[in-house]
């Protein structure tokens, strides 16, 4: 017995032993890593072009080439394009678009999102006779192109008296977001224990206790996700902006598209690139801040309900 | 006593119907009444304002022999199926790589992925600038030497509509690869490691394993996508504005401009009528397939 | 006096008829465990009572009041769950007041509930913390305590062990067993562990597709199976069944035997016809007492699984696989010739058409 184990043992030092070596350069490392390079690269190269073009004065534009890194740092196109820029003959730049988004961005964010969790809740814990089908019916919704919805809407913002006022696209802001939104709280108020929800009821609160004392407390990260998801959204949207606004309530998306595809003056290439990063800022560092949270809140829109 | 009050049956969840009236308000009244609502106002001779003058199918036939609306048509079928091949392809290859193991890889994610936070007229607007073929590609790539060398999809009628393509991906990939690689995370490890005994080559691995295996999200990635293709509009509107001419129309910027600016209501409602009705082509099998499939099923 | 009474309680899901036409009551300060397999009904029966799910016909009373449309508060029961459903975001203490403070009770009367149920539960220490932070057995300390607070005279437990490691129930368990001896509310359980149900009770209600099967002490049901699906679930190994053919004289016929019923307790006197004859592993007798018996067969054992504690022996009598139960010490190895012998006594016969007892 014990010869035995010996001679094992001597010939397990000539055979390989320890751990497989895993070269760092092998071919196929090299190659992943290589092709994974120049995919970043690319993905990363417009952002780039945006800030170097933006930073550069116009003669050195017209120069040289637009990857070349500026060779005097400017920072007046940024300056212009926020205070300077032309929409038109109103010359006071992008800044008053950046108020407007504001001013439209923080009620509609937060009445979607509130009113949104509060279907999810009902719709999770509380379902009644039919719930199921308005469900169904908003989820369909969602898949609707908005240019058959559009003009309905025009007449019943008029009738309303909120046509071309910033509270009208709020309310627009909040119809279009809720399908998403509906289906993302839905999905993660199923997802919470049921007995959560029994114990609750067990324990004397009613509809609106355990929303507040129990569901909203417990669900943050959804709440966050819903947050980045609906910024970001509204944020971005031009359609609705320039449908449902007046010229002096435009969002910023829509005085950029007016700012830089106007026909008149001499294009400023410089202006217009500080002009397109600075729309492009605000959901640019929701996303680097938020990380693996945007990730989630994009997928959330995948999940089949 | 408490307990022997009769439930009144409106009544009985009462809250949960009060919660829930903004979602049934918004079901009934924007998804279900403004569709039909266009629908039938589609079937009117509307110019300036909607009314109620039935002229039958004129508006659809006068649709169908704009040459605008046929560019734009041809446009989306162009700009859909370059889309969906390319977001497909791409984004599968991008999270097939990601799923090796690698390091970097939130990284690269990040990279890959933060075209997808910016709005489409950021997008738009900073591809009309790397295309420009003055300061841009076509001017670096002259500027090596290769004097003939020609690359301005942006003005060139035959191809513009690659030009908005490009940006589209480069917006959209991310966001693919992203719903792949939770597809591919979604299978299950064993399949990697019986695979490994068995001694199946990895693309093997994937093409006849894995790839079968992810139909629901290669579905999903479908569906969004497709959905995505038919409300192309910001883009268009920022990167070329339809041009030149009318080379890179498409339809829901026929819709829009039907609409608000050549004051022709009944065209407009017509023309997204048809926007609908592709969408439902896309959507009815799709639901078919995923809801009805599963009732037999259980 | 009868705590909870349930008359021809019906409950449909769709067109499933889940319960059907129940009828229970439960005497004041009794033990009472609703078992059955999954899927039987019996944590739907629970809910019911608990107000939970709304019942489609029949009457709930608690305490003489018909409770069959209360709010599950308002029906003075207390209930413990499986996954201890403890609020995440709130401390212990707020989670053992949270029921209180909603059914707005005076502030000192709260701390002193509370104070009370942390100190019969042993969970003072634990009262600041977070449930996050505590194991699962605190965690479910802490789930009992939350009914405890609301001091009403019937608790519900649904399936409160089964999330825990095979330790860790066994203490609890014994925790419960005292705290009921302790308050003496009613307390109804359930649970699909047979040794819960057989520890813990005064009466078990085996439950089968909405329908109560037997409802009697754990005595009568190990001894006295009401039928053939009951003598089946209870009993680890389950129940050897033979089918046989009965006689008018008091014997009965397995295959190649004819057996003497000596000393079997027939519900109305010998019966004729087929029927299963039932005898439970641990009541074989090996060797040579075996002789001594009406029934004694010889055999070899095929497979021997020593557990420690006991040895299980599989067998073939008259073609019908075969358990036997025995000493921890026998030693027996597989071939080995048995000696097996059963007493009538310890049989249990039932019908083959009805698969009731006779």
């Amino acid at each position: 017995m014990a010869n035995n184990s010996i001679n094992i043992a001597a010939t397990a030092v000539s055979g390989p032993s320890g751990p497989k070596p895993r070269p760092l350069l092998s071919p196929r490392n090299i190659m992943i890593y290589s092709t994974l390079f120049i995919v970043c690269m690319y993905y990363a190269l417009p952002l780039y072009v945006m800030i170097v073009t933006s930073l550069k004065g116009m003669p050195e534009i017209r120069l040289g080439n637009i990857f070349a890194p500026p060779v005097e740092i400017t920072f007046q196109p940024w300056v212009k394009a926020w205070a300077e820029a032309c929409t038109g003959l109103d010359c006071s730049g992008l800044s008053k678009g950046f108020w407007n988004s504001v001013k439209i961005l923080i009620p509609s964010a937060a009445l979607s999102i509130l009113i949104a969790s509060i279907n999810g809740y009902a719709l999770a814990n509380w379902k009644f006779k039919g719930s199921e089908v308005f469900f169904t019916i908003l989820i369909f919704g969602a898949f609707v192109p908005y240019q058959v919805i559009i003009y309905p809407i025009v007449i019943i913002l008029r009738e309303l008296g909120l046509f071309g006022k910033l509270p009208g696209l709020v309310l627009v802001h909040v119809i279009f977001g809720m399908p998403i939104l509906t289906l993302l709280f839905r999905n993660y108020f199923t997802s919470l224990p049921e007995e959560l929800f029994k114990a609750a009821r067990v324990d004397g609160a009613g509809f609106w206790g355990i929303y507040f004392r129990i569901m909203v407390p417990m669900s943050l990260p959804i709440f966050v996700v819903a947050l980045i998801l609906q910024v970001t959204g509204i944020w971005n949207d031009f359609l609705f902006g320039v449908i449902y606004t007046k010229p002096e309530n435009y969002p910023m998306t829509v005085q950029l598209n007016n700012i830089v595809n106007s026909v008149q003056g001499v294009k400023e290439y410089n202006v217009n690139m500080a002009a397109t990063m600075l729309t492009g800022i605000v959901p640019l560092i929701i996303y680097f801040a938020s990380g693996k949270l945007f990730v989630r809140g994009i997928a959330a829109g995948a999940v089949k309900g | 006593m408490a307990g022997a009050k009769k439930p009144v049956r409106i009544l009985r969840n009462l809250n949960a119907k009060v919660a829930a009236l903004p979602m049934i308000t918004t079901a009934l009244v924007i998804f279900v009444g403004c569709t039909i609502w266009t629908i039938v106002h589609s079937f009117t001779n509307s110019r300036l304002l909607p009314k109620l003058e039935f002229v039958g199918f004129d508006q659809y036939e006068r649709l169908w022999s704009t040459r605008r609306w046929l560019v734009s048509i041809e446009n989306l079928a162009y700009f859909g199926i370059g889309s969906l091949v390319f977001s497909l392809v791409i984004g599968f290859l991008l999270a097939a790589l990601l799923d090796q193991k690698i390091r970097f890889e939130n990284t690269v994610r990040t990279i890959i992925l933060y075209p997808f936070a910016l709005s489409f007229i950021v997008t738009g607007l900073v591809w009309q600038w790397i295309l420009n073929p003055e300061f841009g590609i076509q001017h670096i790539v002259r500027g090596f030497g290769f004097e003939n060398f020609v690359f301005d999809p942006l003005y060139n009628p035959d191809i513009v509509i690659f030009g908005v393509l490009i940006a589209g991906l480069w917006q959209g990939t991310g966001f693919i690869m992203v719903i792949m690689l939770s597809g591919l995370r979604g299978i299950d490890g064993e399949i990697w490691k019986a695979s490994r005994i068995d001694g199946i080559p990895k693309w093997k691995t994937y093409l006849f394993v894995v790839i079968p295996m992810m139909r629901p999200t290669f579905v999903t990635a479908l569906v969004l996508i497709s959905a995505g293709i038919i409300k192309v509009y910001d883009l268009v509107v920022a990167q070329t504005n339809g041009g030149p001419g009318i080379a890179s129309e498409v339809p829901a910027k026929y819709v829009y401009d039907s609409m608000f600016r050549s004051q022709n209501l009944g065209q407009g409602f017509a023309a997204s009528t048809m926007m609908l009705l592709s969408v439902l082509v896309v959507l009815i099998p799709w639901a078919y397939l995923e809801f009805g499939g599963r009732k037999d099923g259980k | 006096m009868t705590s909870v009474s349930i008359q021809n309680l019906d409950l449909n899901f769709g067109s499933v008829n889940v319960l059907k036409q129940l009828n229970l009551s439960i005497e004041e300060g009794e033990f009472l465990v609703l078992l059955g397999a999954s899927g039987c009904g019996k944590s739907t029966l629970l809910n019911c009572i608990a107000g939970l799910l709304d019942v489609s016909d029949g009457q709930i009373f608690i305490n003489g009041k018909n409770v069959t449309w209360a709010e599950p508060s308002d029906r003075g029961i207390g209930m413990v769950f499986q996954s201890y459903a403890l609020y995440p975001q709130m401390t212990v203490k707020g989670n053992l007041s949270f029921g209180l403070k909603n059914a707005r009770l005076p502030k000192p009367e709260i701390e002193e509930r509370v104070a009370r149920a942390a100190e019969i539960l042993q969970i003072e220490p634990l009262l600041d913390r977070k449930p996050g932070a505590l194991s699962g057995g605190q965690r479910q300390r802490v789930a009992i305590g939350r009914a405890l607070v609301r001091d009403v005279d019937v608790f519900l437990f649904d399936e409160p062990l089964s999330n825990l490691d095979a330790k860790l129930r066994a203490e609890l368990r014994v925790e419960i067993k005292r705290l009921h001896q302790k308050l003496g509310n009613t307390m109804i359980y359930v649970t699909h562990d047979q040794v819960e149900a057989m520890t813990l009770a005064d009466r078990i209600a085996i439950m089968r597709d909405g329908l109560v099967q037997q409802l009697a002490g754990p005595d009568e049901i190990y001894n006295r199976p009401a039928n053939k699906y009951v003598a089946d679930f209870i009993g680890s190994p389950a129940m050897n069944f033979f089918e046989g053919q009965a006689k008018k004289d008091g014997t009965i016929n397995i295959g190649n035997l004819d057996v003497d019923l000596k000393g079997y307790e027939f519900a109305d006197g010998p019966v004729n016809g087929p029927v299963w004859f039932g005898y439970r592993p641990e009541h074989v007798v090996l060797g040579e007492a075996a002789r001594q018996l009406p029934l004694c067969v010889e055999a070899v054992a095929d497979i021997v699984e020593p557990m420690g504690s006991d040895t299980l022996i599989w067998t073939k009598i008259e073609g019908v696989d075969f358990r036997i139960r025995t000493d921890g010490q026998a030693k027996v190895a597989a071939g080995d010739p048995l000696l097996v012998g059963m007493d009538p006594r310890y049989a249990s016969i039932f019908d083959q058409q009805t698969e009731e007892r006779v």
